[in-house]
């Protein structure tokens, strides 16, 4: 191998040295920029990395995460045969791929209607107002959705009375939680997630469809051929990352939705990593459950990730 | 004329009456929960209860509003909101633009293993629990650093800052001042801070609005109700009190706020989302554009 690399000769090498050595120097100030962030990443994100280790042993928290005892694949033994195992991942699975159905297509759609109406004040009051609900805190949401739905005073069930049937009691029937989580999503992101659709909308040539007009296209037609096409590798992208993001969806909305009558349906695996953690102090075992979690992400995005390279040339990496 | 017209078939006017009318739908459905709550805040309570009081305010009256502003949980939550909303943003841009900055500079020694180093830590994370481990091994909690120290930075913001600065300031602009001497904190204070104050702007909205809205932090690292931020009470006010009758987790204070006004507690709940939401609302038309850039700049591929 050594024959192979060109001969460099140690003049340069000390040439080179140097450079690096007075750039270093010249902008050590640079370095003291930079330090708060450094010390911010090793603090609270690589020593709770270094803290997973309790995930493999049983944390005492006198002994510390080095010190105390290990276990091996207990803790994980114990969750995979658990009775509420397959639940929290039918019900994490289930919540998310019926969120990601749902609430993928509908931005693309409403940037792509928006996106054929010209600029004007009816263009931006729609705007204005859809974006509004991105800003509202998860505690005000929730708080909205038990309002609106409660059966007795609620709104949605005065509309649904004033219909004919019978009130629904949306919060303490387990098979509507999935749907009061995924709809309430919609309302409040939908308008917000049309933004980056919008913008790579904004990128197409006004040639391409003046061309296409002389041609005779219709509007549809230039939709499906010229627009969507333009938008397909931020969909991608887009897609990629829900995807590996599918184990870990909004669990702040559902904890607060939660409550002792949905739980059936409403118990995933970030809020039971919550509550055997924080609540009942478990560390190590919740600690386990937070690692096979985030193991099962991590394999799911490289895996998309992947096929979306061979398939389609776009891809995060 | 528009060229979109020339060649208007009847199937595109059809189609363009279809999005208008789709636009209006996704319009309405959007901005009707959010009169209904303005209106239900200044309703008569028996009204909103009976879903008598749809769309406009029906016998408006005050009594919501007065309740909510004696409430003493009310008034600390927001005062501890505005500290940390203050605080934790000015600590998040103290660490954002240097870092950023020094990111940007091609001159940078280093700039790859720390760019690695950072970005890293998107796809391998301690998790929930080590993290807050972490945070109480440091004796963090029940004090205020651990509403701004565990949040101190976001990743995505000095990534959306980098490219801002990558894209904005002149190439020659730190050899020049090199050249005549500057260092490089005179150059970045100087120079480069006053030709940024977009991206400090939308920094400093983008980790506002966080802080403003979060609670799940405060949830899990604050225990002492001095502490307690608006969201925190406000969880107890429209959550919890929902969820259970007799929750052992709410403070005295709340609870009998909220029972002793039972007759008003819809109404008060309404109005302590339009409370609490004000802030934002009132820097929205700014907040919307800034936000929109800052999305944008996201988006462009690092």
């Amino acid at each position: 191998m050594k024959e192979v690399v060109p001969p460099i000769s140690p003049a340069t090498v000390i040439g080179n040295k140097k450079k690096k050595n007075r750039k270093i120097i010249q902008n050590w100030q640079l370095y003291l920029f930079i330090l708060p962030t450094v010390l911010y990443f090793i603090i609270f994100k690589y020593i709770p990395m270094y803290g997973i280790q309790i995930a493999f042993k049983d944390y005492v928290p006198t002994l510390g995460f080095t010190g105390s005892e290990w276990v091996g694949f207990e803790h994980f033994t114990r969750f995979f045969n658990s009775y509420y195992f397959w639940d929290l991942i039918k019900n994490t699975l289930g919540i998310s791929i019926y969120e990601l159905a749902v609430g993928f297509p509908l931005p693309i759609i409403l940037a792509l209607l928006l996106n054929e109406v010209k600029d004007s004040v009816y263009k931006r009051t729609v705007q204005t107002v859809t974006y509004a609900p991105h800003f509202i805190s998860v505690v005000v949401i929730a708080g909205m959705i038990i309002a609106f739905l409660s059966p007795t005073t609620g709104i949605i069930n005065s509309f649904i009375q004033l219909l004919g049937f019978e009130p629904i009691s949306f919060m303490s029937d387990p098979k509507w939680f999935k749907t009061v989580y995924v709809f309430s999503g919609v309302w409040q992101s939908t308008g917000w997630g049309t933004i980056i659709y919008l913008s790579a909308l904004s990128g197409v040539d006004p040639q391409q469809h003046e061309a296409a007009i002389i041609d005779g296209a219709t509007r549809l037609q230039r939709i499906f051929y010229i627009n969507i096409p333009t938008i397909i590798p931020t969909m991608t992208i887009l897609l990629i990352m829900n995807l590996g993001n599918i184990m870990a969806m909004g669990f702040e909305k559902i904890l607060l939705l939660q409550n002792p009558l949905n739980k059936s349906a409403s118990n995933v695996i970030a809020t039971f990593v919550y509550e055997t953690g924080l609540l009942d102090t478990q560390y190590s075992f919740a600690a386990a459950v937070g690692l096979f979690n985030a193991v099962i992400n991590a394999a799911l995005l490289i895996t998309v990730n992947y096929i979306a390279k061979k398939t389609s040339e776009t891809s995060l990496w | 004329m528009d060229i979109n017209k020339i060649n208007e078939t009847k199937a595109d006017k059809m189609f363009m009456g279809f999005v208008y009318f789709a636009l209006t739908f996704a319009l309405i459905v959007v901005l009707y929960p959010l009169i209904y709550i303005i209106s239900a805040s200044i309703s008569d309570p028996a009204a909103v209860n009976s879903g008598e009081m749809w769309l406009w305010p029906k016998n408006v009256t005050l009594e919501g509003y007065r309740i909510i502003l004696q409430n003493d949980a009310i008034w600390r939550g927001y005062i501890m909101t505005i500290f940390y909303t203050a605080f934790g943003t000015m600590i998040n841009l103290v660490f954002t633009i240097p870092t950023a900055y020094a990111l940007s500079r091609k001159d940078f020694y280093g700039r790859r293993i720390f760019t690695i180093m950072f970005v890293l830590t998107m796809f391998i994370d301690g998790g929930l629990i080590p993290t807050y481990l972490v945070v109480r091994n440091l004796g963090l909690i029940d004090t205020v650093w651990a509403m701004v120290l565990p949040n101190a930075v976001a990743l995505w913001n000095i990534i959306i800052t980098r490219v801002y600065f990558q894209s904005t300031i002149p190439r020659g602009l730190e050899e020049a001042a090199t050249i005549d001497g500057a260092s490089n904190f005179k150059l970045f204070i100087k120079i480069i801070l006053p030709l940024s104050a977009p991206i400090i702007a939308v920094m400093a909205l983008f980790y506002g609005v966080g802080h403003w809205n979060s609670y799940f932090n405060a949830l899990i690292y604050l225990s002492d109700r001095s502490l307690y931020p608006l969201q925190l009470v406000l969880r107890e006010i429209l959550v919890l009190q929902e969820m259970s009758s007799n929750n052992l987790n709410m403070s005295g204070q709340v609870a009998e706020f909220l029972h002793s006004q039972q007759q008003l507690a819809a109404i008060i709940k309404y109005g302590v989302m339009i409370v609490s939401t004000l802030p934002i609302i009132a820097v929205y038309p700014f907040l919307q554009k800034y936000f929109v850039k800052g999305v944008m700049i996201g988006s462009i591929k690092e």
